[in-house]
């Protein structure tokens, strides 16, 4: 089930088009797919739309992250040839693209049962009070939207979350506010386990492979 | 436990580089086109003996499936298309074989591909991989670079594109046809079966559709001899080897390559330092990602990881995703976020799953609450067997099943949450 949304909200900028450099990335795109199945180009075009409007919006004051307005899909259905509400339902099924500005960091707290097990609830609540926001929305600065979402395939990381394409696993309350404060000043903060641990090894070492973890330097 | 040599996945961890210079110093892409040049019907034929099956979650025969492609072109391409839409709670076994062993899977897609007479795969990644997806593309253009891919990939004679596609967040494209439609670039809703894959998937062409780590077994299994694979595991049914994710409750929670039909005590004793505060404070465990029932305590004791010993048990090996529950659990309240997952993964086409979702879901949390009648546990089960085989795909079983192993298992726990709730409320 997806979120609603307001083709005619205010917020909807006139037009968009691509950047000269994007140009070349959706016709090489569209190559990926057989001649006359254009079509099937809609998502990553949808994901580079998003992707060029964060680029915009990480210099902008105040800032925002990656959204797909109605004009880019409008532009989409124009170069794939299709109606422009084939378009709309996509980008409106699929959890991903965002149909609303969203802060310039988005995060997306998985709480769904194997991170719950280990204190999703507690990430989440760090980072409502740390934030000083609700779920679903944004910092008045414009860096910070907080959502919840469904299992994102790092388990045994559990619990992490993710901003904007980096997870961060393995989380605790205190290491959750150190990667907030290190966003909130735009530097970089680790990704991956914040435990440092290696991928999905066990933290205390590996049980396998100890001969190649040797050789490797991991033990 | 799996001998060391005995592992497909020795770079699971990302130790060393996934580039391909090391992943031909661990054998990959070793001679590739001397297995090509053996034909198709051999590799098909060696598939069959390793006894693989499908590591998705549904256990299909491998070379089974393959051999379901039409033998002749009559004119319509074939498609390749693997699965890298890791979504079941509690599973991540394909993300570390895309940012840590592209290679096998490029090189698995190739043999597949050429095994079935496509020339061309596409490998559909669950769009939050991003990282993945962008690793997996550079491992793609290492293999077009050094001529392992594109016209006459790997001096094999066999032209061989190989392709990413990323999804946009829905679990229900984890169903191959709902990945197809996704593909086409539509709402990831599932088509009805028949017609199946085999004879008109992707663009209406032959299809077959398999997953990460079932693509990515095949370079090691074609190497060894289906021999080897079928030798591994408790009998040809349940073959080989298997990456095992075991989340929750456990000290070391990991993802370890193991032995099918390894001991569910064995398996989280020996690579998960054990359950929190001990085996005897274990409460449940969900074996094989979250669409398969639950099995308590006296259960785990001595149950097998393998797909009929956890048949036999009332539940199944699925994505093999464990999830573990110590004591402290409130386990109406694990399952009922469950509930909510499936109701937000209904992709709306079948209304008994549409709304039987988002009424399990509504239950679960009185239940949770214990704000319910005992009656009303077994009006619960009814709306999961209505919701249960009555949909196109298997995204309604995958939401029922979880409540009904709650429910055979724990229906005092739930009786006694609602005799609490009375208490309290009188």
């Amino acid at each position: 089930m997806k979120k609603p949304f307001d083709l005619h909200a205010d917020y909807q900028p006139e037009s968009f088009a691509f950047s000269k450099a994007r140009e070349k990335t959706v016709a090489e795109i569209i190559k990926r797919y057989p001649e006359g199945r254009q079509q099937s180009a809609v998502m990553p075009l949808l994901d580079l739309v998003q992707r060029q409007i964060a680029e915009e919006g990480a210099k902008a004051n105040p800032p925002y992250g990656g959204w797909v307005p109605r004009a880019a899909m409008d532009h989409i259905a124009q170069i794939l040839d299709m109606p422009p509400i084939k378009v709309y339902e996509v980008a409106s099924f699929y959890s991903m693209y965002n149909l609303a500005p969203v802060g310039k960091y988005l995060i997306q707290c998985c709480t769904t049962t194997p991170c719950w097990l280990n204190g999703s609830a507690e990430i989440v609540n760090t980072c409502k009070s740390h934030l000083n926001i609700g779920m679903d929305e944004t910092t008045k600065d414009g860096k910070f939207s907080l959502m919840e979402v469904e299992c994102l395939g790092a388990c045994v990381n559990a619990p992490m979350v993710q901003i904007n394409d980096d997870y961060y696993e393995d989380l605790s309350p205190e290491s959750m506010k150190e990667v907030l404060d290190l966003l909130a000043e735009d530097m970089n903060p680790q990704i991956g386990s914040q435990k440092g641990r290696k991928a999905s090894m066990a933290l205390s070492g590996p049980t396998t492979l100890k001969d190649r973890a040797k050789k490797a330097k991991v033990v | 436990m799996l001998n060391d040599e005995d592992r497909i996945y020795t770079n699971l961890y990302g130790w060393e580089s996934f580039s391909l210079k090391n992943a031909q110093k661990r054998g990959d892409w070793d001679n590739t086109k001397a297995i090509v040049a053996k034909g198709r019907d051999w590799i098909i034929d060696e598939m069959k003996k390793s006894g693989l099956r499908g590591r998705g979650g549904a256990g299909f025969p491998t070379g089974l499936k393959w051999s379901f492609m039409p033998k002749e072109s009559n004119g319509r391409p074939h498609y390749l298309v693997i699965n890298a839409d890791e979504s079941e709670p509690g599973t991540c076994k394909d993300r570390d074989i895309l940012r840590n062993e592209p290679h096998k899977l490029i090189e698995g897609a190739l043999l597949a591909g050429f095994a079935m007479g496509a020339h061309a795969a596409y490998i559909y990644v669950r769009g939050e991989f991003y990282n993945e997806s962008s690793e997996l593309w550079s491992a793609i253009h290492e293999a077009y670079d050094a001529g392992l891919l594109g016209k006459n990939a790997a001096g094999s004679g066999w032209d061989f594109d190989v392709f990413v596609h990323r999804g946009g967040g829905a679990y229900i494209c984890g169903e191959e046809t709902a990945l197809i439609e996704s593909i086409e670039g539509k709402k990831g809703q599932p088509r009805n079966k028949p017609p199946f894959p085999a004879m008109a998937g992707l663009y209406s062409c032959p299809t077959t559709v398999n997953n990460v780590e079932t693509i990515a077994s095949v370079p090691t299994i074609l190497r060894r001899g289906g021999a080897w694979f079928a030798g591994l595991g408790p009998n040809e049914k349940n073959a080989g080897t298997k990456l095992f994710c075991i989340s929750g409750h456990v000290n070391q929670p990991c993802n370890v390559e193991e032995e099918m039909g390894i001991p569910l005590k064995e398996l989280i004793e020996k690579h998960c330092g054990g359950v929190h505060g001990g085996w005897k404070n274990l409460l449940a465990v969900i074996p094989g990602g979250s669409s398969t029932p639950m099995i308590p305590k006296d259960i785990c004791e001595t149950v097998h990881m393998d797909f009929d010993s956890l048949r036999e048990v009332g539940t199944a090996l699925g994505t093999a995703g464990v999830i573990v529950m110590d004591k402290s659990t409130d386990v109406i309240q694990a399952i009922c976020r469950l509930s909510q997952f499936y109701m937000h993964e209904s992709c709306g086409q079948c209304t008994p799953c549409r709304e039987g979702t988002g009424w399990v879901w509504r239950i679960m949390k009185r239940m949770v609450a214990g704000n319910a009648t005992v009656e009303e546990i077994d009006q619960l089960f009814e709306v999961t067997k209505e919701i249960e085989g009555h949909t196109i795909c298997a995204l309604g079983d995958a939401a029922a099943w979880p409540v009904q192993g709650l429910i055979k298992h724990f229906r005092p726990e739930m009786e006694h949450r609602i005799m609490e709730y009375r208490k309290s409320a009188a």
